[in-house]
């Protein structure tokens, strides 16, 4: 009897085990098919995005239609071809990259190809939209557009909390006008207020209190799409800023940058109160002049628009989010285009001249922007319905740069040290890695990313500059401890064990290895080319885990297109 | 079951047809046989001379945390302020430094000390921007470091990076407007190997996977893009040639400090830091051009005397063993030495027998590439008055950090005024200060 019992307790424990195992297999190998119809149908959510997504197109779609009249004009005046639309993976591919920062992981492509063709693009986008992914990627570039990346005197400054607050913002998707109010007439402490760090962040250069003269150009660049820094020393001889009424524009004058940097002097630091309203208090000693003058907060261009009385902060804030103050809401509209596209739609994400006429689209943009209530998400669909956003970066005609400045085809845009960490730290996995990932799983993801970021080199808050590739960022990619552990054939965690596994035959696996590295279908010559790789080779699990590594390597993995 | 060819499975599986590509993969580098930058190493040892067509370089020995001027190189025993440093004599007649630093105290005939440097910035980030790059932190612009500046006043080529931080801190060189192009190649203790440079499977997968990689997807990722994609846009793949070649490239050695003779290594001590001011001067005779060593340990805020002691103990050595051994090769006129940090420290000691951030008058030693041996710029006062009106009051012909750069790139023989151009057309010279005429050569 105790011998049955003992046989009957180890088969209750392998019992156990088996099943454990069973669950761990279904959790590794879970999008490495695809979903039956069943499934899809059982799947509520998936529904009523589709019904979400289709009520924003219908309500989207006549200012969308406007944007491609534009381009369609702008095109046709110029002379140019354009491409056709891409691939619903690539648009997708796109999406990701823009709002999360990484590509799509093999789960969520499984996932849409149940979808019609027709429906894909926009119900991840409608996906990606509420993925706290979004909110917390975005509040990090968000960040860097406004407070910068250092870290600051940490007795005032907890940048920390300020992206936490600016997450929540898109996560609730607060008014933009809103947002920018909030943070120029900020009040209180830093810890209890994060909006208050986008003033206390400029603490550390001015003794204690907020630096009129950062927060002026920072105001300038973020909410006003305008350099006037240099106006700081000196007033423009240059022919470079223009200010005045946009209509009749004049030279940029010393007296423009300080009057706007004079509104910030009203922003007081008390003690434990943190920061309140007070009086202006700036004078200035101005080149040539012998002595300093009293500065009265003023305006760069637009004092009509500006408010004869209140706070002063309260007051800068009215003129910037002014529905007619059409020059900021190019700018709000300029930094998501960028975002979007990972460049900006001009020369530079934060100069937009007054005197110099924007493309169409934008002006398109901005004016729905404004007349549906600074609504970012709105911005984002636009943009992501446009025919700019969804054409091909390639054609069958010659493409030269000017195509791309025209949107005729999409431009081959270098990915940020971010966006190639996600994007292998995901082509690694088989399901996307958020916050239902396991704790250990997140944690890896979390510092493999930083440790990355660190050593491919951080391009700080300057997000959208063209920095060429460097030879420490190909000896990373190439050797770096990151990549070989991504590629390695671990069973638990890695694309390339699971899909040497589980993949039914060479063909599958090659098809797998490129969904999940760059997001597309291989061509027949490369997957000809690759299983052949694959059965010639003594050990599968090898020319597997170079296959991963040659994708992750390549230009493609590397650039958005 | 997928159909294969005999003749596609004899291209895949044949490495010996990719000849041409191994020759730029190289042997993989290092080896046992003594390459050709290790002979000629030798060889200069034996002579005790180099190239004299060599390009000017610069080794910044950077002291991270704001070491003490009163502990190193400006002491000021028994008075007020001094704390615990004694003075000591050095090589240069009148010249006392503090004792902490023995070994250097013997080679200040090979130096200049600048005494006065004064600045505006007391918060440790943006003071160490402010004295890598010369300029003030400007959220609308981020400047280039000293060795960006200089790699890009001459774009000579070589097969490992021309500026290179060895045990990086917190802020290694970066290119800042220049572009990433000119960051800092990073490497950690020089006992430990170059990071990503040795290639992790066997040379002939790693070969095939390149070729793949070349002939394979990156020609179906050009077909029917950009125009010229690789050429204008991407660099992609010489991106790749140019790692390809450091992987294999002799330069590397330059790296490797265990080939040098036990007690040259022991002459630099036994750190980290003193190997990586070893490896400067390795690096500097096969065409770096600023090479960084950073040394932390310095922010004393507590026990200021213990910690400015402990950091000393591994300055000491390998900044005199520099200077040493600079002189001996005959590199010293093409080398130009540069040691110190962000700021310095207090003259007052707080309650917790600590100094506190001092930019109102610190120490800098620079040494070479036309610099006068054994002078002193400027001088801090014994027993400052301490006005918080005007702190510099007290300091004696005090220079600015723009000063400082303006010295350096000249005694480089780079164009200190010539304006650059930064990415959106605005023009910015390389340097706003004027250079210290009295520790210069005439």
């Amino acid at each position: 009897m105790s011998r049955l019992r003992k046989i009957a307790s180890a088969s209750l424990r392998w019992s156990w085990f088996f099943v454990l195992v069973l669950f761990a297999f279904g959790y590794l190998v879970a999008g490495l098919s695809q979903q039956t119809t069943a499934g899809k149908s059982r799947n509520p959510a998936a529904s009523e995005t589709r019904t979400v997504t289709n009520a924003m197109n219908r309500e989207i779609s006549s200012s969308v239609e406007q944007m491609n009249q534009d381009r369609d004009r702008s095109l046709a005046s110029m002379g140019l071809e354009r491409a056709d639309a891409a691939h619903w993976l690539a648009v997708c591919r796109r999406l990701s990259l823009a709002l999360v920062g990484n590509g799509l992981s093999l789960e969520e492509i499984r996932a849409l190809e149940q979808l019609k063709e027709s429906q894909r693009e926009r119900v991840h986008l409608e996906n990606l939209l509420r993925d706290p992914r979004f909110h917390h990627y975005w509040a990090e570039r968000w960040s860097r557009f406004l407070v910068g990346t250092d870290e600051g005197q940490f007795i005032v400054y907890r940048r920390r909390r300020f992206r936490i607050w600016l997450a929540e913002v898109f996560a609730s998707n607060q008014r933009y006008d809103r947002m920018v109010r909030e943070l120029l007439t900020a009040k209180g402490l830093w810890t209890d207020k994060p909006q208050v760090n986008f003033l206390t962040a400029t603490f550390d250069s001015n003794d204690g209190s907020a630096d009129p003269i950062r927060l002026a150009a920072r105001t300038s660049r973020v909410f006003l799409g305008l350099r006037i820094d240099c106006l700081q020393c000196h007033n423009d001889f240059l022919g470079n800023v223009n200010l005045g009424d946009a209509d009749d524009t004049r030279e940029g004058l010393q007296t423009d940058f300080h009057q706007l940097a004079a509104f910030f002097t009203s922003a007081k630091t008390n003690g434990l109160q943190g920061v309140r309203d007070g009086e202006v208090d700036y004078s200035y000693k101005y080149l040539d002049e012998e002595q300093e003058t009293d500065v009265t907060p003023n305006v760069p261009f637009l004092p009509e628009l500006l408010p004869g009385s209140g706070e002063p902060r309260q007051r800068l804030a009215a003129w910037v989010t002014h529905p007619e103050n059409q020059q900021a809401a190019r700018a709000a509209v300029s930094h998501v285009w960028a975002l979007m596209f990972g460049r900006p739609m001009g020369h530079a994400v934060d100069n937009l001249p007054l005197d110099e006429p924007c493309h169409p689209m934008m002006d398109t943009l901005a004016q729905d922007f404004v007349s549906h209530g600074f609504n970012l998400r709105r911005l984002i669909r636009m943009i992501a319905a446009s025919e700019a956003f969804r054409v091909d970066s390639r054609s069958e005609f010659e493409i030269t740069p000017e195509h791309e400045r025209a949107f005729a085809v999409f431009p081959l845009v270098r990915l940020r040290p971010e966006q190639v960490a996600g994007s292998i730290m995901q082509a690694a996995r088989i399901k996307k890695t958020d916050r239902d990932s396991s704790l250990f799983l997140q944690l890896q993801t979390l510092t493999g990313t930083n440790d990355f970021v660190t050593q491919y080199g951080d391009i700080g808050e300057d997000e959208f500059n063209t920095d060429s590739i460097t030879i420490t960022q190909r000896l990373l990619m190439m050797n770096g401890n990151l990549l070989n552990e991504l590629v390695n054939p671990n069973p638990l965690l890695n694309t390339s064990a699971h899909v040497g596994m589980f993949a039914r035959d060479n063909s599958h696996v090659v098809e797998t290895v490129y969904l999940c590295a760059l997001n597309r279908y291989p061509t027949p010559a490369e997957k000809q080319h690759f299983v052949a790789r694959i059965e010639c080779s003594d050990n599968a699990g090898e020319a597997i885990e170079d296959l991963l590594w040659v994708l992750l390597n390549s230009s493609e993995l590397a650039w958005n297109h | 079951m997928t159909h294969q060819d005999p003749a596609n499975q004899n291209r895949f599986c044949n490495v010996h047809s990719h000849l041409s590509r191994r020759t730029l993969l190289g042997a993989g580098g290092g080896g046992l046989m003594m390459s050709a930058l290790a002979r000629r190493l030798a060889w200069a040892d034996e002579q005790g001379v180099t190239d004299p067509g060599r390009p000017k370089s610069v080794i910044l020995l950077w002291l991270e945390g704001g070491p003490s001027q009163l502990e190193t190189f400006d002491p000021h025993p028994g008075g007020v302020y001094g704390g615990d440093a004694v003075a000591m004599d050095t090589s240069v007649k009148d010249l006392q430094i503090a004792d902490l630093l023995p070994r250097t105290a013997e080679q200040m005939h090979l130096a200049s000390l600048v005494r006065s440097v004064t600045s505006k910035e007391g918060d440790h980030q943006r003071a160490v921007y402010n004295i890598k790059t010369g300029y003030r932190p400007d959220p609308t612009l981020k400047h280039p470091s000293l060795g960006a500046v200089l790699c890009h006043a001459d774009q000579a080529g070589a097969d490992i990076p021309r500026h290179i931080s060895i045990v990086p801190g917190s802020s290694p060189g970066r290119g800042g407007y220049l572009g990433a192009d000119y960051d800092a190649f990073k490497i950690y203790d020089p006992a430990r190997p170059v990071p990503d440079v040795r290639r992790s499977v066997s040379e002939t997968r790693f070969e095939q996977r390149v070729s793949d990689l070349y002939d394979v997807v990156e020609s179906e990722f050009r077909r029917g893009r950009l125009k010229q994609a690789e050429e204008t846009r991407t660099l992609h793949q010489s991106a790749t040639d140019a790692a390809l070649r450091m992987m294999s490239s002799e330069q590397l050695d330059a790296f490797d400090v265990s080939a040098e003779p036990r007690e040259v290594l022991e002459s630099f001590g036994d750190s980290a830091f003193g190997r990586g001011a070893l490896a400067a001067s390795r690096l500097i005779e096969v065409g770096a051009r600023c090479v960084e060593v950073t040394l932390g340990g310095w922010d004393s805020h507590v026990a200021n005397h213990s910690l400015q002691s402990s950091a000393c103990e591994k300055l000491d050595p390998a900044l005199a063993g520099l200077l040493k051994r600079l002189e001996d090769r005959d590199l010293l006129d093409s080398t130009l030495v540069v040691c110190g940090g962000e700021f310095g420290r207090t003259p007052g000691i707080n309650p917790a027998e600590g100094r506190d951030h001092w930019p109102h008058g610190f120490s800098t030693l620079l040494a070479g590439c036309g610099i006068r041996r054994g002078a002193v710029h400027g001088a801090t006062a014994a027993n400052p008055k301490l006005n918080s009106d005007d702190p510099v009051a007290d300091i004696g012909d005090p220079v600015t950090v723009a000063d400082l750069h303006a010295t350096i790139l000249d005694s480089l023989g780079v164009d200190y005024q010539e304006e650059l151009e930064t990415p959106i057309g605005r023009p910015m010279k390389r340097c706003e200060g004027k250079p210290i005429q009295t520790i210069l050569d005439s």
